[in-house]
């Protein structure tokens, strides 16, 4: 079964630096940390102490809730520190690596050979599975429970996004053997959403074992949310996981090749990147490996791990989330603009709203900052001003306000189950009233995850 | 008491200069719109009614003493003073609760009062007494607006709340046929002038030159800004080139209206349906108050519907009820209450549709 889906709401922002196709630097950290902050519903109990040797696929951590979910260490090398915050919660386990690289010796047998359960134990063990993310809540999936489907996005809307096709194209076997191993753990198949507009120019449509859609429309057409929304929403009771193409890689490498790796190209990209390009690296290497984008001097800028709607700002101390494939460097917004909303053409400052013209101007690019553009108000436009950025069939701000009141039969009517944050990240960057959004929906998602534990 | 200032104090730079505060949390570049620029547009948009208003405040005082010349300088100056002092207490009184409640509970100064302290004077009478115009805009700001917890909270209207406190509480000084023109002390109106609106007078006005295009261009007895067709298109292009107000109410509003005055004159009641479009405060009232962001419908399904129920209720009190001839201003109102059950329903039966629908293809 195959099926187009046009999308007619979103936004497209046109934001510049978007990173040059070419792999402009491949960097081995000398540091790297396993941040279990990266995981959604993951309590970490350590499984190393500092100064213990590890090996690329030796498991650091575990969760406390089922020892059978590991984090392993993408490298081999020695623990050099345990970062913890307040309350001791554990931040980050910091390993340094060796020169000479070595693995932990995997035996893994063919996939079409192991049963359902052979195929999961596999995927534990080899510290790969907190890549499956389940829906609803987001949270690291619980082995225990079968997926009503799993559903991949191959193709990504975010703006300055790296490229699938770039950093994964050439990474086909590894794709299929992930898709082959996944589709095992669902009677729904695993299903993988692609853009229309380049669906014969995507080796990924090549992909068997797997039930293509496909999808025409901008951010966040791109979105595994919005996706599922449209394929099989879900409803209250239904769990579906979600798994990034990085994830399927690595499990279908491990799957081929006995390995733990997760190295990846990953787009350094943004208004204030000098010279955007791809590098290629590991989930927890430093931002200050990738110094030569932002001039060594990292003052006066942001910097971010994933893009510019719903990535963290980790700073020139940071490291790169485990999830993320981009890093956006902008500048902050920390200038005042005299009588800047009252002018009546803002050349260099973007808006979907009309009341300013740059929506006259839709080839324009613009070098945007992090300033507010105003303050904080209470709502004051309505349900459908947010709707036109969001291609769901939700109503933004009634379940914004519902997370807001903390009422959960509300929020499950307004569609609380099927939506993250980020989707509803373009309403937030649109918002003339600067409310956090996002911010606000994971807050009704985390009351959830409490009343219905 | 350093805190109470500060939201004074803030309102004033930010009104100067956009701030250098960056994102914190979420999307970590916004969009350049924010609610000042929405409600300056909106202020721009009533411009040219409020521009106009004036002048015809001076035009029909003009008319009243026998003088039917344009001038349109002199008519302006005239009007403009008789109408500046209802701008000043309108912006003294609103402002200055808006900047004092914003102290109070620490928050930012919301713009949401500038648009209402646009509107309050166009849609009063000009002779209206200013005391009474300050109680009103005192009433309606705290009680229908503040006690709600400010712009985006409140319910009703408050410039349309401002008007009901007058209308109800001093009638005489609300209709009829003396409060609509302006006049200096000691002058008469020369015999043959009435300044009874034509609404008030269904349409048959002895007066002369209350033509179609006069009521059209405005040059008729009403409320100050209310009476040019021509200048509200003005400012409805505007707001829907801006997309700062929803088209989708004002078509409803206008097909509600001709609805109920076609049903009428079908069975032979009330002035042409058309008509009811281009008297009174109709068109104002369609364009500039129904489409209140905050208090009309919010989702799209909800604003046909709510749209269509102004228009007709407005006509329906037009036609129906002996005391009123006016109805724009009570449909509105009762518009603002129905929005949110209207919105109920239509989210209603929107996520019962969905949840068939992926139970379908679950």
């Amino acid at each position: 079964m195959s099926k187009n889906i046009v999308l007619k709401r979103g936004l497209d922002i046109p934001i510049e630096g978007s990173a040059e196709l070419r792999l402009s630097k491949t960097i081995t950290p000398d540091i790297v940390a396993i941040q279990p902050t990266d995981f959604k519903g993951f309590s970490p109990r350590l499984l190393v102490k500092e100064g213990d040797k590890v090996l690329c696929g030796s498991p650091v951590m575990s969760d406390k809730k089922n020892a059978d979910i590991l984090l392993a260490s993408p490298v081999s090398g020695t623990v050099k520190e345990i970062v913890r915050g307040a309350k001791r919660k554990l931040l980050a386990v910091l390993v340094q690596p060796d020169a000479k690289q070595e693995n932990l010796a995997a035996k893994v047998g063919r996939i079409e050979a192991l049963t359902p359960e052979q195929i999961k134990e596999t995927i534990l063990r080899s510290g790969l599975w907190p890549f499956i993310v389940q829906r609803p809540y987001g949270i690291v999936a619980d082995p225990a429970v079968q997926p009503k489907a799993i559903f991949v996005s191959a193709f990504a809307t975010a703006p300055l996004a790296a490229s699938p096709e770039f950093t994964l194209g050439d990474r086909i076997a590894d794709i299929q053997a992930g898709i082959n191993a996944l589709a095992a753990l669902t009677e729904g198949g695993v299903h993988l959403g692609l853009n229309a507009d380049n669906y014969a120019g995507t080796p990924f449509h090549k992909l068997e074992n797997a039930i293509i859609h496909t999808f025409k429309g901008r951010h966040p057409a791109g979105n595994v949310g919005v996706q599922i929304s449209h394929i099989c929403p879900i409803l209250k009771g239904t769990t579906v996981w979600t798994i990034s193409l990085y994830g399927l890689a690595a499990i279908g490498r491990y799957f081929n090749k006995g390995v733990y790796d997760v190295r990846r190209k990953i787009a350094v990209a943004g208004p204030m990147a000098i010279q955007p390009a791809y590098a290629e690296t590991l989930p927890g290497a430093p931002m200050s490996s990738l110094a030569a984008w932002y001039g060594g001097n990292a003052e006066g800028l942001r910097i971010i791990s994933g893009d510019v709607l719903s990535g963290k700002a980790v700073g020139p101390d940071g490291y790169l989330g485990f999830f993320d494939d981009t890093v956006t460097i902008l500048k902050e917004g920390t200038d005042t603009e005299l009588f800047g909303w009252a002018k009546p053409v803002r050349w260099g400052q973007f808006s979907t709203d009309h009341s300013y013209f740059s929506w006259l101007t839709p080839w324009r690019k613009y070098a945007m900052d992090t300033n507010l553009h105003g303050g904080p108000r209470a709502f004051v436009m309505n349900d459908a001003y947010y709707s036109k950025v969001l291609p769901m069939d939700i109503f933004p701000i009634y379940l914004v306000k519902a997370c807001l009141a903390g009422d959960i039969d509300k929020m499950e009517k307004f569609g609380i189950y099927e939506v993250l944050p980020e989707d509803l990240a373009l309403c937030e960057f649109i918002d003339p009233s600067k409310n956090h959004i996002q911010d606000m929906i994971a807050q009704g998602i985390d009351l959830m995850l409490k009343e219905m534990a | 008491m350093k805190k109470f200032w500060h939201a004074t104090v803030d309102a004033f730079e930010t009104f100067l200069r956009v701030p250098g505060t960056v994102t914190l949390k979420g999307a970590h570049v916004r969009d350049a719109i924010d609610l000042k620029r929405i409600m300056i547009i909106a202020v721009i948009s009533v411009v040219p009614a409020a521009i106009f208003g004036m002048w015809n405040v001076g035009y029909q005082h003009s008319l009243a003493i026998g003088d039917s010349s344009l001038a349109i300088l002199a008519n302006f100056w005239y009007g403009f003073l008789k109408v500046l002092p209802l701008y000043v207490v309108a912006y003294g009184v609103g402002l200055f609760i808006e900047f004092f409640s914003a102290g109070i509970r620490g928050e930012e100064v919301n713009e949401g009062y500038l648009m209402s302290g646009m509107l309050i004077p166009l849609i009063v009478p000009v002779n209206v007494p200013l005391w009474m115009l300050a109680v009103a805009v005192a009433f309606s700001v705290i009680f229908v607006k503040e006690l709600f917890g400010g712009t985006g909270m409140n319910i009703w209207n408050p410039a349309l709340v401002t008007r009901a406190f007058l209308f109800f509480s001093y009638p005489s000084s609300m209709s009829g046929s003396q409060c609509w023109i302006s006049l200096k002390a000691g002058e008469e109106v020369v015999d043959g002038f009435t300044g009874a609106t034509p609404l008030a007078l269904d349409g048959a006005s002895a007066q002369y030159g209350t033509g179609i295009w006069d009521y059209i261009i405005g040059i008729i007895p009403g409320s100050v800004g209310e009476t040019s067709v021509i200048a509200i298109l003005l400012g409805a292009a505007i707001l829907i080139w801006t997309g700062v107000a929803s088209w989708k109410i004002m078509l409803s509003s206008v097909a509600g209206a001709l609805f109920v005055g076609g049903l009428a004159n079908l069975g032979g009641v009330g002035i042409p349906f058309w008509e009811h479009l281009i008297l009174g405060g109709f068109a104002f009232g369609t364009v500039f108050m129904a489409t209140d962001p905050v208090t009309s419908a919010q989702t799209e399904c909800g604003k046909w519907i709510y749209g269509f129920l102004v228009g007709a209720i407005c006509v329906t009190v037009r036609l129906f009820n002996p005391g009123y001839a006016e109805g724009m201003m009570l449909a509105i109102l009762l518009g603002n209450t129905f929005a949110p059950i209207i919105d109920h329903c239509v989210v209603g039966r929107a996520i019962a549709r969905r949840n068939k629908a992926a139970l379908k293809t679950a």
